[in-house]
Order: structure tokens, then sequence, then C-alpha cells
């Protein structure tokens, strides 16, 4: 594993020691739902196109050097067809410029609504805590939706030839897992030094020195930092699995359940950690999680610098006093109801990040920039509600004051358009009788 | 003596575990230290629900003694990236938990 993701960067020596390492794989997810709906409802990546490219050559040049195969999961960010379709460009680029022979393998991952409706009338989709049951409705609402796969599809597309892998939405450690299992390593070790990898360095004591070798037996896994100036610590690893993890024991993936409870982890010399006692638990149902975004309107914001002493110390009141009068009179202007369109005030440098739950409510700000929000149906609404708020915050007075203030608007134009809002509605599970079935591979060859 | 449990821990950090839910772990240099964070509001579930308005039944609370260290989780306030979430990674709340007093 070089880096966290393709795109993130790494030192290039690090990943030229897959020969040395003796390395059977080199795997790298492309994405997660971190970086939020956006990327997901519009099939667009989140990293720059350079970024992904100049990783990517690497991985492949240090990949011809070993001979070995490459794996990136979840292309694109959020693993749309469009995502695959992005990182197949890129690599084709690469193989001709550097006259790579590559054998691709793409797997698409994207479901239909019409498709998923015929599993959830024969009550095959389930909803995960803190989610309802899915309704149809639901699922005709979302942009896209990619169901996330499992190591199986990845394990056949190796069988077939590929030497590269690309994958829509996967698990992070199915990418990883792939090729032990295929070996015949035992379940939960490779489950385990999967997560512990899966975000490259990021169980080492130094992140950003470079990625991860991960090495699998029939008791255990061994991992090492790629970076000389980087070790694992039984701390380091162990701590990974708390990472972004709701639960930091067990952990969910198609096939079953990973249970880390019972996991030793020791320092088998100074730079490596050894991990066993890790378990598996295979489940009756295989299940494919679902992701999917869905429009959420159009937004439009402003931002205003305040640093008027007399207005940060009654901010409330005049952020009050701008959303009353705004409502009031988008009424009468626009014939807007509430419940047509949404306006938001956040006040960076007094609550803006942490909002009702700020604990700290007494500490004056020296300035606050505030960030108007206006989201309604489509963008041209969303537009002009901000430019009817645009005098209003440009002078709004406080109650009783009558000289005319004005505040520190950005720039020109004062409204920024931030296009169409997504969000994510699923969070459910389809019960699938093969771990291939919502999956379509195509493996096609790229010669120098 | 009481302290807080931001004076108190070594490392407390919040990230999204999944669109709908928000993780956040605390850990300690010591033993000792440890013992103290689990002793406070930290590993009250009732707490943890008043600060963030969720459900008490709906938090998570995992005791760590290897690592030192506390996890808790907990569904989002509001879902990644809906209308209303200020904090696109959920990395900075476990602001309002730092204050919680610990003996």
């Amino acid at each position: 594993m070089p880096a966290g993701y393709v795109g993130a960067g790494f030192p290039e020596a690090t990943v030229y020691r897959a020969r040395e390492l003796h390395a059977d794989v080199i795997a790298i997810d492309g994405g997660s739902t971190d970086s939020g709906p956006h990327y997901l409802g519009t099939a667009t990546a989140k990293s720059a196109r350079n970024a992904v490219a100049r990783d990517l050559r690497h991985i492949l040049l240090a990949a011809r050097d070993a001979d070995i195969p490459v794996i990136v999961g979840s292309c694109g960010t959020s693993g749309t067809d469009a995502g695959v379709d992005w990182i197949y460009e890129i690599a084709l680029e690469i193989a001709e410029t550097e006259e790579l022979d590559l054998s691709i393998a793409r797997i698409y991952s994207e479901q239909t609504a019409s498709e998923l409706k015929r599993y959830l009338a024969e009550n095959r989709i389930h909803p995960l805590e803190p989610a309802a049951d899915l309704r149809p409705e639901t699922l005709d609402r979302c942009s896209h939706i990619v169901g996330v796969l499992g190591h199986e599809p990845i394990l056949d597309a190796l069988a077939q030839g590929a030497n590269l892998v690309l994958t829509g939405r996967a698990t992070d450690t199915a990418l990883i897992a792939a090729v032990p299992l295929g070996r015949g390593m035992p379940d939960g070790p490779v489950w385990h030094g999967a997560k512990t990898s899966e975000c490259g360095g990021l169980c080492t004591t130094k992140p950003q020195s470079g990625g991860v070798l991960v090495t699998f037996d029939r008791t255990g896994f061994t991992v090492e930092p790629l970076g000389d100036d980087a070790a694992c610590t039984p701390t380091s690893v162990a701590a990974h699995m708390m990472y972004e993890n709701a639960d930091p024991f067990r952990m969910r993936e198609p096939a079953g359940t990973l249970d880390t409870s019972g996991a030793r982890y020791l320092q088998a010399d100074d730079r490596r950690v050894r991990v066993e006692g890790s378990r598996f638990e295979s489940a009756d149902q295989y299940t494919i999680k679902l992701e999917g975004a869905a429009p959420a309107g159009y937004q439009t914001m402003i931002l205003v610098g305040l640093r008027s002493p007399t207005v940060l110390a009654r901010l409330d009141e005049w952020c009050d006093g701008v959303l009353t009068y705004l409502h009031h009179n988008i009424a009468e202007s626009f014939g807007l109801s509430p419940a047509d369109y949404d306006l938001q005030l956040r006040r960076y440098g007094q609550d803006g990040v942490l909002g009702k739950y700020e604990p700290d409510k007494s500490t004056m700000p020296r300035e606050v920039g505030i960030v108007f929000i206006a989201t309604a149906e489509d963008q041209a609404t969303a537009t002009q509600l901000a430019k009817f708020a645009n005098p209003i915050l440009l002078h709004a007075p406080l109650p009783g004051e009558t000289a005319l203030p004005s505040y520190a608007f950005f720039g020109s134009p004062a409204e920024t358009e931030r296009g169409q809002l997504h969000e994510f509605v699923l969070s459910h599970t389809v019960n699938v009788d093969s771990p291939h079935e919502l999956f379509r591979t195509l493996v096609s060859v790229a010669h120098a | 003596m009481t302290t807080s449990l931001g004076d108190l821990a070594e490392l407390v950090r919040s990230k999204n575990a999944g669109p709908f839910w928000l993780t956040i772990d605390v850990f300690l240099a010591t033993e000792h230290d440890y013992i103290r964070a689990r002793n406070s509001l930290l590993t009250d579930p009732a707490h943890i629900a008043a600060v963030f308005e969720v459900p008490a039944s709906t938090v998570r609370i995992f005791t760590l003694p290897n690592l030192n260290a506390i996890k808790v989780s907990l569904p989002r306030p509001h879902v990644q990236g809906s209308l209303r979430d200020t904090d696109l990674h959920g990395g900075q709340q476990y602001v309002p938990l730092l204050a919680i007093p610990v003996d």
C-alpha cells in the first residue's frame, strides 16, 4: 500500500522497493465517501488529475519492475462507472508514454434504481443503523448509486490475467485482501492486515514517509513501513483499528465480520510489528453495502467580514434581524414560503464550526466571517435570493442604530454560485446470492 | 485534583466513520490517566447524548485499556454534507468534550 489513496502523493523511492521486498501486489484505493456526497452525486473526482497520474505512473513502473499486478479501488473518488473510466484513461496514457504492456480489468459497481427496486420488492435490502427502511422513491431520487464490492470480483479479474485491476466502489480492505486470500492465507489475519494498511503509512509513526508492506502467513501478519525513517509500533498498529471505525474491534465486510478483540500486537524488530489472534466470522448471508447520493437543491453564498466591535458584541441580535427581515420580504417579493427555500448565516470566528454545540459562548471574537447561504430548488432562485440579501448583508444596522453601517464584502461579485447540492441517502445492504452478481467486469489489453 | 479532559489527554480527535456516524478517540498517556478518564462523564452515554443532542441509546462507548484509549461513537447529528452539516469530515467535533471534568 503506497499511500492512503491514489493522488495523495508518496516519496517515489518507496514504491520502487516493491521488487527488493518481494511484494506480490501493489494495492491502493482511489477514494471513499469521506469527501462528501457531491463527488458521488456528480460522478466526478475530488483529486487533481495530474496528482493521480503522477502516483499511478510510479505505481505502474514499480509494478513492472517487480513483475506484479496493481489493484486500484474506488476509482475516481466514489467508484462510479465514470470514475473507473477516468482512471482507465489515465492508465492508457501512462501505458503509451512508458511503453507498458497492460491487461486492464475494469470492474463496474454502479447500480440502477430499477434493478435495486426488484431486490427491495423481494425484501433483500435492509437498513444499517441508524437508517430507516428503504423506500423505492429514495432509489429514484439518486443521481448515482454504487454497490461496495468485496475481494471476489478482484480475484476473478486477476485469474483472467489482468495485471491492472480498476474497481468501482470497493471496501478499502478488499483490494489488499484479494491476493493473500487467493493464495489460501487465513481470513482473520488477512482482513486485519488489510484494515491495518488501508491508509498506507497511517499505521506507522510517520505517515508522510510513505506506505507499508504487509506480509501474511499461516498464523498472522507482519507490517513494516516503506519509508526508512518510519517505524511500526504495537500502539501505532493497534490504534489504527480505531481510525474512522465506529467500532474499534469489529468491522463488517461483505462475507462476514473481522473481530480483532483477541489480537496480540508484538514488536518484531525496531520497525516491524507482528499481529496474531485476529478472527473472521463468516456471515450466513453475503451482503453488499449501497451508497447513493441524491440532489438536494442549489446554493449561492456570500462572504461578509464583520469587524465592528458593536456588531460583534450583539451578533445574535444582528443575525436574527437579518434573517427575520429577509424571510418577511422574500414572502412579499418572491411569493415563496420558507418551505420553498433555506437561508443560513454561518458565523466563522464565532460558532461557524460547532454551531449550537459550541461550548464557549463568552469569548468575544476580533472579527467574524459571515457566510450567507441561500438554498433553493434551482440555481437562478438561489442566486436571486442571494442578490436580494446583498444590500441587507452590506448595511443591516443593529436594532436601535440610526446611522447606516457598511460591512466588508469579500469581493465583487459578492455572490458565489455553489451549484447543485447532493446528500447521502442510502445506508443499506443488499442480500446477494453471489459476490459477483451486482458487478460487471471488462478486460482489455493496452500494448506498448 | 480536578482537571479537564482536554488538559489530561495526550490526543483527542474526531472523524467521520462513514457519512452517518461520528467517532471520537481519546488517547491517554498512562494507565493512571486512562482510569481517570474512564471514570469521568466521557464514558457516560447520557452525557454524550446530552452534548450532541442524540438519543442515549445510540451512543456507543468502547474502552481500550491496552492502548490507554477510549472511543465514543454516535450517529452524526447532521448527516455528512447535508444542509446543516458544518464539518464535512467531522474533524473538529471532539471540541465540546474537552471541558469534561476529570477527578
